[in-house]
């Protein structure tokens, strides 16, 4: 008996090992930026070319930033989420265009609803890599001070939405 | 032996084109060849984020492009190995290092696979010890010395 209890013993931790990995997204990868200044810029809006969009424009605001493309299928998918949640009108959501034209951007916009206050245009990805985008959409919780609370990697479901980013907004707005 | 002298002429014709046009192709400046090693140097120490497997060097991925853009005009700015690679942790974390930096959280990964092998190894030298205890020299006893001799005398 006491002969296969080290194997067993082996085994069980490999198990665990195991079980853990299974449930771990490797797509997931932690972002240095959380409790950092957002990264600034200064970029033309989506709508009005001439106009420019910076971050410091929000400050003393709660707001996330979403970076999304027409080209992006996973955007599509959280799309409708993003609607709903611009009507809520809870939180101001600004948009990233990244690596877009203006002309798809905005036919996707007007056949999906437009759920944002205003958009930049981040043509050549440069802001993204300032922020670490490395797979669209990417979402951002920014709080007063301009410091990222949170970033969310793809797409947003309705449970990370209730169940982290609307407590996160909350507790942001209540500082 | 006029047949052979085209050859020969036609021989060193086709030679002498490709090596023009070899030449022909992008003949870098002295400056650029330092900055395009770095890049290729570099390129190959970082992973590519979209595909995570593949360093940035190997990758086709459209970030990986532009990452390696933005590596070579940081390169031709004079900027060192390490401030680049320090500017792109700053951006996406220690993972797009393909060479995990040594610290606590990273302990396991650095130290695990010795870990494993002196385990082995302890393990071995345990079980060898065992066996050799097992395996102790005694004295046959008479009747064991006739039956060994009589198996091996049946063999042969």
């Amino acid at each position: 008996m006491k002969r296969f209890l080290l194997p067993l013993i082996i085994f069980l931790v490999m198990v665990g090992f195991l079980a853990v990995g299974l449930h771990l997204d490797p797509r997931e990868v932690p972002s240095p930026l959380v409790g950092k200044p957002a990264p600034v810029f200064n970029l033309p809006l989506l709508d009005q070319p001439e106009k420019n969009f910076s971050p410091k424009e929000m400050l003393g605001q709660v707001w996330l930033l979403n970076v999304w493309a027409s080209w992006c299928g996973a955007c599509r998918e959280e799309h409708p989420l993003l609607v709903a949640l611009s009507k809520a009108k809870l939180v101001p959501l600004y948009g990233m265009d990244y690596k877009d034209t203006r002309a798809e951007a905005q036919q996707w916009l007007k056949e999906g609803g437009n759920p944002y206050i205003a958009n930049a245009m981040d043509v050549d990805g440069r802001v993204g890599i300032d922020y670490g985008v490395y797979g669209v959409p990417e979402t951002y919780v920014i709080d007063k001070f301009g410091v990222i609370a949170y970033k969310q990697i793809g797409p947003i479901t309705g449970q990370v939405l209730s169940s982290k980013i609307m407590p996160l907004v909350e507790r942001l707005q209540a500082q | 032996m006029k047949l052979n002298l085209l050859v020969r002429f036609m021989v060193g014709f086709f030679l002498l084109q490709s090596v023009i046009s070899s030449a022909e192709e992008a003949r870098p400046l002295q400056a650029d060849v330092v900055v395009e090693a770095q890049v290729q140097r570099l390129s190959e120490e970082l992973r590519c984020l979209v595909c995570q497997n593949q360093t940035i060097a190997d990758s086709h991925a459209e970030l990986a492009q532009d990452l390696k853009q933005e590596i070579r005009e940081m390169a031709a700015k004079g900027m060192s190995d390490k401030a680049i690679i320090d500017y792109l942790v700053a951006r996406y974390g220690d993972f797009v290092r393909y060479r995990p930096p040594l610290k606590a959280s990273t302990l396991l990964l650095w130290l695990g696979p010795f870990a494993l092998m002196l385990a082995g190894a302890i393990g071995l030298v345990v079980m060898l010890r065992r066996r050799e205890k097992m395996v102790a020299d005694k004295p046959l006893t008479a009747v064991e010395a006739r039956k060994v001799r009589e198996l091996l005398d049946k063999d042969s």
